[in-house]
């Protein structure tokens, strides 16, 4: 069933326009991509569909409903959740208070996400509660920008470059988070450079470039045009 | 030596050889530092979080002192219902002025929102001159404080006493609400990244309304507190904003403690200055405000601005 449908989107910032109409679709419980170089409108993609950044044009369905031009705390309380590419946690927070003020009911008859599961699913947070969050390294902070997203209890979550500046290992580490995130039926939009990411984890792939979405099909697809990953990501 | 001070100032060589003037000297610094403090807390609260200058706080703290005087003298309500009066009335001026001229602003250059408060100043002030006209009020001091309080040392008045606490209270108040609530930990966020907490899900508006209008009480409590002693009459708001700017740039802009503090040593050095050098009164308070921005421009309990020289 599809979950989000974005039609013909153009967003601009001031006066230089960055998406010229993009379409895409994604269906419940699926992780569907944007991929493409620095650049190419992935992160106002999901600026858009958040409500940071109004299109000019186009609309945007989710379950059903038009959110484009909503101010963004409606269209994140409508079940989106965001998770930016540059973390934004609260420097000045504690780990426990950047968690606390994203709390959101769940929908009736859901299990929500409260402290003890995303410390479940993110063991390194538990030891650190009252740390602030300025002071956290990299990888804590990728994992506290998402847990503090689930506190929403989203059905869709936006994910920009969750790997991006991470070690290897930790990149490892938050891929298995997202894997058991899809597991439990959360729906993923995922932005990412990191190829071998994006094709493990999504089921299907939009490639942008200069605003516009250029190439769409399954992760198996992707794998096997090579053409394809050579003419748009590599650089 | 005692008479050489006495010759160069006659105040220092009282305080030096009168430990009663001395303590008094020091009950008023803390005493008024305490009633700025309040207004003060106000500015600056309203500072961290919307980013505005907001110059009309010195006369919302005015419109406070007459609401003030019309409760409690015109229509004879008791002191403290007055003072609640005062602030509540400025909390919906606040909330009027939030809704219709501030919220323009919040991405508007500064000088922009320098003239917008400057206009309010001009404009509230004309609007106490029809409304109250151009005497001088005075207001009684509550019945039960208006005598004075045996603390050993000597006899202080009660009233005065009173504000020495009451400045504490607020601060912990105001602490707690930022700290402990739910609320608070929002509000602080806002400070931070508002783009960020709107997209958690949180409605930054009415977090804006709120501590506008929070903040514009504490001066129109301020004023209240005040008018016993400042009686309200035109222009009472311009060296009152003037003070405040002092104490919010000493402290800090944005920092609780920082009004605080800074409330404390301006209350110290403008009650002591002026005792030890009676015609040079003004100075002392701008010193202080001179050697801060040298040391620490920021502010003492301030932060550096992040990408600033």
């Amino acid at each position: 069933m599809t979950q989000l449908e974005v039609k013909d989107i153009h967003t601009s910032y001031g006066l230089s326009q960055v998406l010229f109409g993009i379409s895409l679709d994604v269906n419940e419980g699926e992780i569907v991509s944007l991929v493409g170089r620095n650049g190419v409108g992935k992160t106002t993609t999901m600026r858009s569909i958040i409500g940071l950044t109004r299109p000019s044009k186009g609309s945007i369905m989710f379950e059903g409903q038009e959110i484009a031009g909503l101010p963004a705390h409606k269209i994140s309380r409508l079940g989106i959740g965001f998770v930016p590419e540059e973390r934004r946690i609260f420097p000045d927070l504690t780990v426990w208070e950047n968690l606390d003020i994203a709390r959101r009911p769940a929908a009736a008859g859901t299990v929500g996400w409260d402290e003890e599961r995303v410390f479940a699913l993110f063991p390194d947070l538990k030891e650190i509660p009252t740390r602030l969050g300025g002071v956290l390294s990299g990888g804590q902070q990728q994992m506290l920008t998402i847990a503090r997203s689930l506190m929403g209890n989203p059905r869709l979550l936006l994910l920009d470059e969750p790997s991006e500046g991470l070690a290897p290992k930790v990149v490892e580490n938050v891929r298995d988070q997202v894997k058991l995130l899809k597991e439990s039926g959360l729906t993923i939009i995922l932005a990412e450079q990191n190829l071998s990411f994006i094709l493990h984890l999504s089921d299907r792939v939009h490639i942008l470039e200069k605003g516009e979405v250029k190439w769409s099909g399954t992760a198996d697809d992707l794998k096997s045009d090579k053409s394809i990953i050579e003419r748009y990501l590599t650089v | 030596m005692i008479d050489l001070i006495r010759d160069l100032s006659p105040g220092l060589a009282t305080l030096l050889t009168n430990p009663q003037f001395a303590f008094i000297q020091l009950m008023n610094s803390i005493s008024q530092g305490m009633n700025l403090f309040i207004i003060a807390a106000g500015l600056s609260l309203i500072f961290g979080v919307l980013k505005v200058i907001n110059f009309a706080h010195g006369v919302f703290y005015m419109f406070g002192a007459y609401v003030m005087y019309s409760v409690s003298q015109e229509f004879g309500a008791p002191f403290w219902l007055g003072a609640l009066a005062a602030a509540g009335a400025l909390g919906l001026i606040a909330l009027l002025i939030e809704r219709t001229l501030f919220r323009q602003i919040y991405e508007a250059e500064h000088l922009m929102q320098l003239l917008l408060t400057f206009a309010i100043v001009l404009i509230m002030g004309d609007v106490a001159k029809i409304i109250w006209g151009t005497d001088q009020y005075s207001v009684s001091y509550p019945a039960s404080m208006s005598g004075a309080t045996d603390l050993g040392v000597t006899f202080y008045p009660t009233y005065r006493l009173m504000l020495c606490l009451i400045g504490p209270v607020i601060l912990i108040l105001l602490y707690w609400f930022a700290e402990r609530t739910r609320w608070g930990r929002m509000t602080r966020a806002a400070t931070q990244d508002r783009e960020m907490l709107a997209a958690l899900g949180v409605n930054v508006p009415v977090i804006y309304t709120s501590v506008f209008v929070i903040g514009s009480m504490l001066a129109g409590f301020g004023g209240a507190l005040a008018s016993p002693f400042s009686s309200p009459v035109p222009g009472m708001d311009a060296t009152l904003i003037v003070d405040c700017f002092v104490i919010v740039i000493v402290g800090g802009l944005g920092s609780l403690w920082g009004s605080f503090v800074g409330a404390l040593l301006y209350g110290l050095v403008f009650n002591f200055g002026s005792v030890i050098f009676p015609n040079a009164q003004d100075i002392f308070a701008f010193m202080l405000l001179l050697i801060v921005l040298l040391i620490r421009p920021w502010g003492l309990f301030g932060k550096p601005e992040a990408g600033g020289h």
